[in-house]
């Protein structure tokens, strides 16, 4: 028995939302417990910040577009890149994480909404309150206390920079306070979507039926709450330091500045893999449905998902190769490293194994999987080179890292975000991104991206260390940067591209339906947008593609798994 | 649309390319019987123009800089171990890696030619295949080997590097990071000095190795002279240790690569390795405190009146300040401000009269001298040679 086909005609809506006006609307997004609105509030909050913190990326590269410009004063360059740095991974990454999960999860799962729909928007706004106060240190951080700015320590902050003596005024508790509550935020979101996949699945869903977007957003959450308070703690410990008399990271009382760099890395490092899991996550669900395959290997997906999580909690002082650690300790993290690329490489082959023999349609969301899988490839590539250790002492630190965790995040994080954001775009507004812009966006930021972070790679290689502000003509960096910086360029043009079709395409885009890609989950059996409880009555599957079952029924897949 | 097409067959593009080859002929045209003909003009440029993009992007590729080959720190041109030991292990990493690409790519790109949707598709899926544990297990099995060949070269490579102990003859000098500047001592041989660190070339007959201890005196810094060693983060309350083995005289420039604050842009530092002989003249010459009969008494009676001698030290005088630089021997500096400016004159007029103009941040205050004042002092520190 096949679940059933749902009609939805019903639509509940609660009191006080109805009116159209502006202030009705605003009124309706800020008491709305609805884990879709708060989903795309997630969303379009972090595209903002993603403006914003470009912004401050495309003024970094003017200013080593040249060698020795003074576009950038230096502190203003300083306070850009760490602004830079924390907004991206803590503004961009974990709310778009947060939205994808709030999106999906439920509508995945054949849940009505998540688990804690209260404390779901607890958690936006605790983010959005975080965020702003993190921005508010250029107000307010000179207002209070006559001295400096924004935070200019850098995204890792390393201690003792950001000491009572080295960093006076309260720059560095506006950095410790606003990601202390993006990080509340972060972590009840985290449990709201552990619990509703683990509690919430419609009937027939074992866990190995769940769509693997579920799977891996469940890995990736549960490294959140693992991760998330060794940065709490140690910014808490920072915070005593600065103002109640502590000497955690006071190196000229007695404390270590290492033990900094090691909290912050137990967090950091996971970190990496709670943005990256999340673009496998997108990627794992639009490979099959644009090869029309199942996924190769889906048990083996979801193990190689776990030992990612696992040993990336083992392997944070691959960051520190320069600090002096024993050659014990410098092998057990370069062993714990390479490690790492054996569940990767795996997921990589398995997603080659979906497409081999399938009929590749490269519609928009494909396109930026494919470009994702040679980016990423690439990146993973980098990241091994930077594991060995003796390898990791010329390059760390220096533009070769900069571009490697670019290649990551960008070419990893965002092409698996962009792809997913193509993909349920319709199902969120009810009409398709337009095809045209939406190419001139991806060929624009592929060419964009290469041009820029290919070539960022080389002045790391010729002895260009990360975070400087300016340097000297003769030393060989002159031409890469120029070129870097024209790449950043285009790469702008290709996000207001997408800004504009995002925009354009909500009210003129073509009608979507409820199936516009045929695919295979339950959120394709909703209408487009869904209704506010997502299913009238829940569902029941038998496989993990319930809609393949309906579409098929003389050849489903219950019968195979 | 030309090398659209030419993507496609293999002959085009040899033909493309011999193409190449006749406008490089067509430099000389009576060397050339294709010219009389005539050829179509869109033919004519556009093999130039391929041609001359090819020969900027190798040019590039080959030589990744343009600058002056001198300042130029290529990590692949190391002139030292332990650089030279890990130029050859990246070359082997680079390797594997470089092969792992081209497998994988070639697959992608296989996977997506020939599996591409094609017209007349619509009507029917493909055969629905769910996995393999064989082909799984190929494919985990594959790169542990991989990773067990990286691991035994890593493991090797880091063992003999950090190993290493000093011999007898070793040069033992100290490199304490400020902010944004330099601290050099050489506590067996009496030598205190800044931002240029000197060491001598070790030899075929006498391997002279020179081991540093690292210190920080106030933020994390990190020493990094691409040509010579990876880097070693200076931490405080900490003591970190490398050691480098020139064999070239010559100088090699780094930089910090911990980011310290406001000018970590501008902590360069300039290694300057000299063959023994002119490395023991010059251990010799620092050793020596500065002279109290000088000729330029005014300047001289100014630096002790004023506040430099807070963090200044000259030996032989009553400055004797730990904060900033030494400058007994200020005048065998190359260099000002940790790299910034050349040592001369006049840049050393416009730093003693305004630091901040040149290094915007830096910890050194404007004093507030008068021009008399400037000059006087500036020609005194022309005599701490």
């Amino acid at each position: 028995m096949a679940s059933q086909e749902i009609s939805q005609e019903i639509t509940i809506t609660p009191a006080g939302a109805l009116g159209s006006s502006l202030v009705d609307r605003l009124h309706g997004l800020v008491i709305t417990v609805d884990h879709k609105k708060l989903g795309l509030m997630y969303i379009g909050t972090a595209l903002m910040f993603l403006v914003i913190a470009g912004l401050m990326a495309i003024s970094i590269r003017l200013q080593l577009a040249i060698p020795v410009n003074t576009f950038l004063e230096p502190d203003v360059f300083n306070r850009f890149f760490t602004m830079h740095g924390t907004s991206m991974v803590f503004l961009v990454g974990m709310p778009l994480i947060a939205g994808l999960g709030n999106y999906l999860v439920p509508l995945m799962v054949g849940a009505r909404d998540m688990a804690f729909p209260r404390m779901n928007a607890f958690g936006y706004w605790m983010f959005l309150f975080g965020g702003l106060l993190l921005y508010f240190s250029y107000l307010g951080a000179p207002g209070l206390a006559g001295h400096g700015s924004a935070p200019d320590v850098g995204w890792f902050a390393y201690a003792p920079l950001t000491g009572r003596a080295f960093s006076r005024g309260t720059s560095t508790d506006y950095w410790i306070l606003s990601l202390l509550l993006t990080s509340v935020g972060s972590t009840v979101s985290a449990i709201n979507v552990i619990v509703t996949a683990i509690t919430l699945r419609c009937p027939g869903m074992n866990l190995m039926r769940m769509p693997l977007l579920v799977w891996l957003m469940l890995v990736t959450n549960f490294m959140i709450l693992l991760a998330l308070p060794a940065l709490s703690a140690a910014q808490m410990m920072l915070l005593i330091d600065r103002y109640l008399g502590g000497h955690f990271f006071d190196t000229q009382a007695g404390g270590s500045a290492v033990i900094w760099q090691h909290f912050f890395w137990i967090f950091g490092h996971p970190e990496v893999y709670i943005l990256i899991i999340p673009a496998f996550a997108c990627v794992s669900e639009i490979v099959p449905v644009f090869s029309r395959k199942p996924i190769f290997g889906y048990p083996v997906m979801v193990g190689a998902t776990a030992m990612i999580g696992l040993i990336s909690v083992s392997v944070w002082a691959h960051h520190m190769f320069s600090v002096g650690m024993t050659s014990v300790g410098n092998t057990f993290f370069a062993i714990s490293t390479f490690m790492v690329a054996v569940p990767t490489g795996i997921k990589i082959f398995n997603w080659l194994g979906t497409m081999y023999g399938g009929r590749i349609r490269f519609d928009l969301p494909m396109l930026f999987c494919i470009a994702f899988l040679f980016q990423f490839l690439i990146a993973g590539l980098t990241g091994m080179m930077l594991g060995v250790a003796p390898l990791n002492w010329q390059l760390t630190d220096s533009y070769f890292v900069v571009a490697h965790f670019h290649y990551t995040l960008v070419g990893g994080f965002l092409f698996g975000m962009f792809a997913g954001f193509y993909y349920w775009y319709p199902k969120a507004v009810g009409r398709l991104l337009d095809h045209r812009l939406g190419l001139c966006h991806f060929w624009l930021f592929v060419i964009g991206f290469h041009v820029c972070f290919d070539t960022m790679h080389f002045p790391g290689l010729l002895g260009m260390p990360r975070r400087i502000f300016t340097y000297d003509a003769g030393r060989g960096w002159e031409t890469l940067n120029l070129v870097t910086t024209l790449g950043a360029l285009c790469q702008a043009v290709a996000i207001l591209l997408l800004v504009i079709n995002i925009v354009r395409s909500a009210r003129k885009g073509k009608l979507a339906g409820n199936d516009p890609w045929d695919a295979w989950t339950l959120e394709w059996t909703t209408s487009s947008p869904p209704p506010e409880y997502n299913f009238a009555t829940p569902p029941i599957v038998r496989s993990r593609r319930p809609l393949w079952d309906l579409k098929h029924p003389e050849d489903p897949d219950w019968k195979y798994e | 649309m030309r090398w659209w097409a030419a993507l496609k067959n293999p002959e085009m593009v040899l033909s493309m390319l011999s193409h190449n080859k006749r406008v490089q002929n067509d430099l000389n045209p009576a060397a050339n019987p294709w010219r009389t003909q005539a050829p179509p003009k869109r033919l004519r440029w556009r093999p130039q123009l391929s041609f001359a993009a090819s020969v900027v992007v190798i040019a590039w590729l080959v030589h990744p800089a343009f600058g002056n080959p001198a300042q130029v720190t290529n990590l692949f041109q190391p002139l030292s171990q332990p650089a030279q030991e890990i130029k050859e292990v990246s070359l082997l990493v680079l390797a594997i890696c470089a092969a792992i690409f081209l497998i994988v790519v070639g697959l992608l790109v296989y996977a997506i030619v020939r599996f591409r949707h094609r017209p007349g598709d619509e009507a029917s899926e493909p055969p629905q295949v769910y996995g393999s544990n064989q082909i799984e297990l190929a494919w985990t099995v594959l790169p542990i080997l991989i990773v067990f060949v990286l691991i035994l070269v890593t493991s090797r490579t880091i063992a003999d590097i950090q190993n290493r102990k000093p011999p007898p003859g070793a040069v033992q000098a100290t490199v304490v990071g400020h902010q944004w500047w330099w601290e050099i001592r050489y506590p067996e041989l009496g030598i205190v000095t800044a931002n240029e660190l000197h060491v001598p070339a070790s030899t075929g007959n006498s391997r002279q190795p020179t081991f540093l201890k690292l210190q920080s005196a106030d933020v994390a810094h990190s020493f990094w002279v691409p040509q010579l060693a990876g880097k070693t983060d200076l931490i405080p309350n900490r003591e970190n240790r490398m050691w480098i083995e020139p064999t070239n005289p010559g100088i090699y420039l780094g930089n910090c690569a911990e980011y310290c604050g406001t000018q970590h842009a501008r902590m360069l530092i300039r290694v300057v390795v000299q063959s023994p002989d002119e490395f023991d003249r010059w251990v010799r010459d620092q050793q020596q405190a500065t002279s109290p009969a000088t000729n330029a008494a005014e300047g001289r009676k100014a630096f002790l009146a004023n506040s430099c001698i807070n963090c200044h030290t000259i030996r032989g005088t009553s400055a004797r300040g730990k904060f900033g630089p030494d400058l007994t021997h200020l005048m065998s500096r190359e260099t000002l401000a940790a790299g910034v400016v050349p040592n001369t004159a006049d840049n050393l007029r416009l730093w003693v009269r305004d630091p901040q103009k040149i290094k915007v941040g830096c910890l050194m205050p404007n004093m507030q001298m008068t021009d008399q004042e400037v000059d006087q002092l500036v020609a005194y520190l022309e005599t701490l040679k």
